[in-house]
């Protein structure tokens, strides 16, 4: 077993037995699905809207070269300044040699699963540089030191106890567990990062191509003080989030929100189209767009998977795992976990490391079902496990099912299956349950089915 | 007509009375059995684990002999969605691939062979009892069956249901409940907590295989609600 496959089952043993986290994410889930229902309910017709999407997706990503294109030049004709990051490392050196040349020294961030996808604070914390979150959960997450435990929710695990608990004691703050009192504790530290900080660093939900635009949405307002305080602005974007149209906006605003967070739309979206114009008052100075590959163009190349490009990172297919919601975000040990991260986490990281992610799954359908655009993500997880067998199958597995093969072709064998079985089973009821017992991992926690006495065939047979 | 049916080994060697009722439902509605007796499999957990040349070993027959039928029902949602859905993927390319699109619309899981096929929901049951209803994922999700077994159950004599406040897995999942049997269990769990919440005394079915993942969690923690297939209920009087 590799690492990641035994921390991934070390781990999920833990918090499949944790009741007070499952309770915390059923709840929190739960009211998200209701809000989330209404607001689909207040399209005119959501199916054709996710139609839309998909289709809208489908055109950006199959002419990802021409979008992108379009996309640089007009961010570069109003003076924004785009680099182009084949790996994460290049990503990292662009943006330390940026940080480096405007002698910078604090960073004020808004949230961005490329960032962390690319261990970036990490790498600018080694080197010196003061990085500070503003996305309240994510403050709150890297006080905690940890990673996000989903993509939209980062701290959704925590409770408010917890919260002020950490806030009390990192902050030295000595608040209730009262929201508003913890957010205004955050707020006050936050407030004053934003003045000092050299540099504004933020993520983005789509890329526009046709205007050479960015844009960003939120709830906590704090993206826009990034953008808008420091005098240099990063920005660390995929590039599968190009949309063509600054019209698509109009559907994948409320679609994001929707299926993100519930709600119709979120608080503040907004559009940054390049650094401060002549005569503008505000907005930073300089403005870098990084265009982050990290091996997206190798799923570009996989017709079959291509789709999982359309990801627009909403956690929606998240949100309804069974597996995602008993196992809970940091068991995957991945950036992108959930049913989306099980998907492209082996094309991202590689498949033979991975591909456990693509086998610890029911294969529900529910994240099909939810995705607003419309990735095949319950098949992309059976394509993943005959990609994984094709490079290297196991032989026990092979021989197993080549027994149950041997066996299940000739009726001549399989006729002795239920005998066999009962005898089997006489026996069984000795050693059910225990350690030693070849079907332990089905008998620890439940009752083995019994063989019947009459078996379907047997029936059929003896009524002639 | 002639109904071919197709039974998976579970059904066979474990719940035989499954086949049984849907044996006598469908005689007793006046169609001709033709039971694909040496067909045991259809491949599925290959399938579903990756083995997909040994998965069309077991598939291969399947097409031939069932290729040519009237009509095909199968006593499993998840089966149903495997020669239905996943056949044409899994023969995409091969000389199999026109025989296996063929029988793709030939197939019916065995409630919605009622409701949609034959236009039957009242069978003159009798089950007089509060109950659940769990739509194994495949059915639900990947052959679109909601309404059928509930269309049947509306016109079962005595019977109350009690919907479960979500749609949501039982974590059986094939290979994957022994792969990962924490997991499955907690979903298990989850599922059971969500049946006895609505006080029901039977989770109803159209698939065997959740049915035994389901079953086998309540017996090993002496709960009281029981399991039991959809064509069992139809048989009830
Ligand atoms: S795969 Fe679909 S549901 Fe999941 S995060 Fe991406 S867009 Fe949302």
């Amino acid at each position: 077993m590799t690492a990641p496959v035994q921390q991934f089952k070390r781990q999920a043993e833990v918090l499949t037995h944790d009741l007070r986290h499952r309770e915390i994410i059923q709840t929190a889930l739960g009211k998200y699905a209701v809000v989330r229902d209404k607001n689909r309910g207040a399209f005119q017709d959501y199916q054709s809207a996710r139609q839309a999407a998909a289709e809208t997706k489908w055109e950006a990503i199959n002419h990802l070269d021409k979008h992108l294109e379009q996309l640089v030049s007009k961010l570069e004709a109003r003076g924004t300044k785009v680099h182009w990051a084949s790996t994460g490392d290049q990503a990292r050196e662009i943006i330390q040699k940026i940080l480096r040349e405007k002698k910078a020294r604090s960073i004020i961030k808004s949230k961005a699963m490329t960032s962390e996808e690319i261990h970036l604070n990490h790498a600018l914390e080694e080197e010196g540089f003061e990085v500070v979150e503003s996305d309240l959960g994510e403050f709150i997450v890297q006080l905690k030191k940890e990673t996000p435990y989903h993509i939209v929710f980062p701290a959704m695990h925590l409770t408010r106890g917890e919260i002020r608990d950490l806030f009390n004691k990192e902050l030295a703050a000595n608040a209730t567990d009262n929201p508003e009192e913890l957010t205004m504790v955050a707020r006050r530290v936050m407030r004053q990062k934003y003045i000092t900080a050299d540099i504004g660093f933020t993520g983005a939900n789509f890329a526009i191509a046709e205007t050479g635009m960015i844009s960003i949405t939120e709830n906590e307002g704090n993206a826009r003080l990034t953008a808008a305080l420091p005098k240099t602005m990063i920005t660390l974007v995929g590039i599968e989030k190009v949309l063509p149209r600054l019209e698509d906006l109009a559907l994948f605003l409320p679609m994001l929100a929707t299926s993100g967070t519930g709600q119709p739309l979120t608080c503040y979206n907004t559009m940054y189209s390049g650094p401060r114009q002549p005569g503008e008052p505000d907005g930073p100075e300089e403005w870098h767009v990084v265009l982050l590959d990290n091996r997206r163009s190798e799923l570009l190349a996989d017709p079959e998977q291509r789709d999982a490009l359309h990801c627009i990172r909403c956690g929606a297919c998240l949100n309804v795992c069974p597996i995602f919601r008993n196992v809970g975000g940091h068991t995957y040990g991945t950036t992108y976990s959930g049913p989306i991260g099980s998907v492209i986490t082996p094309h991202l990281r590689g498949l033979d490391e991975w591909k456990h992610l693509s086998y610890s799954s029911s294969l529900c359908g529910a994240c099909t079902e939810t995705c607003p655009v419309k990735i095949d993500l319950a098949h992309h997880l059976l394509q993943n496990r005959r990609n994984s067998v094709q490079k290297k199958s196991s032989p026990a597995w092979k021989l197993g099912f080549e027994l149950m093969n041997f066996v299940f072709k000739r009726p001549g064998f399989y006729e002795f299956v239920a005998p066999l079985g009962r005898a089997a089973q006489k026996l069984h009821p000795m050693i059910a349950g225990k350690a030693f017992d070849p079907a332990f991992p089905w008998t620890k926690t439940r009752s083995a089915p019994k063989i019947a006495k009459q078996t379907f065939k047997e029936w059929w047979r003896e009524r002639g | 007509m002639t109904v071919s049916l197709f039974i998976p080994c579970f059904v066979d060697l474990l719940y035989p009375k499954v086949g049984i009722s849907i044996v006598q439902i469908l005689e007793r509605l006046g169609h001709k059995i033709d039971f694909a007796e040496e067909l045991n499999c259809c491949g599925q957990p290959a399938f579903n684990s990756g083995y997909w040349d040994e998965a069309r070993e077991l598939a291969a027959p399947v097409v031939k002999r069932l290729k040519n039928a009237e009509a095909v029902v199968i006593a499993s949602g998840s089966c149903g969605a495997m020669l239905k859905v996943f056949y044409p993927q899994l023969f995409a390319g091969t000389e199999l691939e026109t025989d296996a699109k063929k029988l793709s619309s030939k197939c019916f899981e065995f409630s919605d062979f009622l409701v949609t096929k034959l236009g039957v929901t009242d069978l003159g049951a009798k089950f007089p009892a509060k109950v659940t209803f769990h739509d194994g994922c495949h059915g639900l999700r990947e052959l679109g069956i909601k309404r059928s077994p509930r269309a049947l159950l509306e016109k079962v004599q005595g019977l109350q249901l009690v919907e479960m406040k979500e749609e949501i897995c039982c974590g059986f999942g094939g290979t994957f409940a022994a792969k990962f049997p924490m997991i499955s269990t907690a979903m298990g769990d989850v599922k059971c907590a969500q049946a006895a919440e609505t006080g029901a005394d039977y989770i109803i079915s159209n698939d065997s295989s959740c049915l035994m993942h389901i079953q086998g969690l309540l017996e090993k923690q002496g709960k009281k609600l029981k399991t039991i297939h959809l064509a069992e209920v139809l048989t009830s009087r």
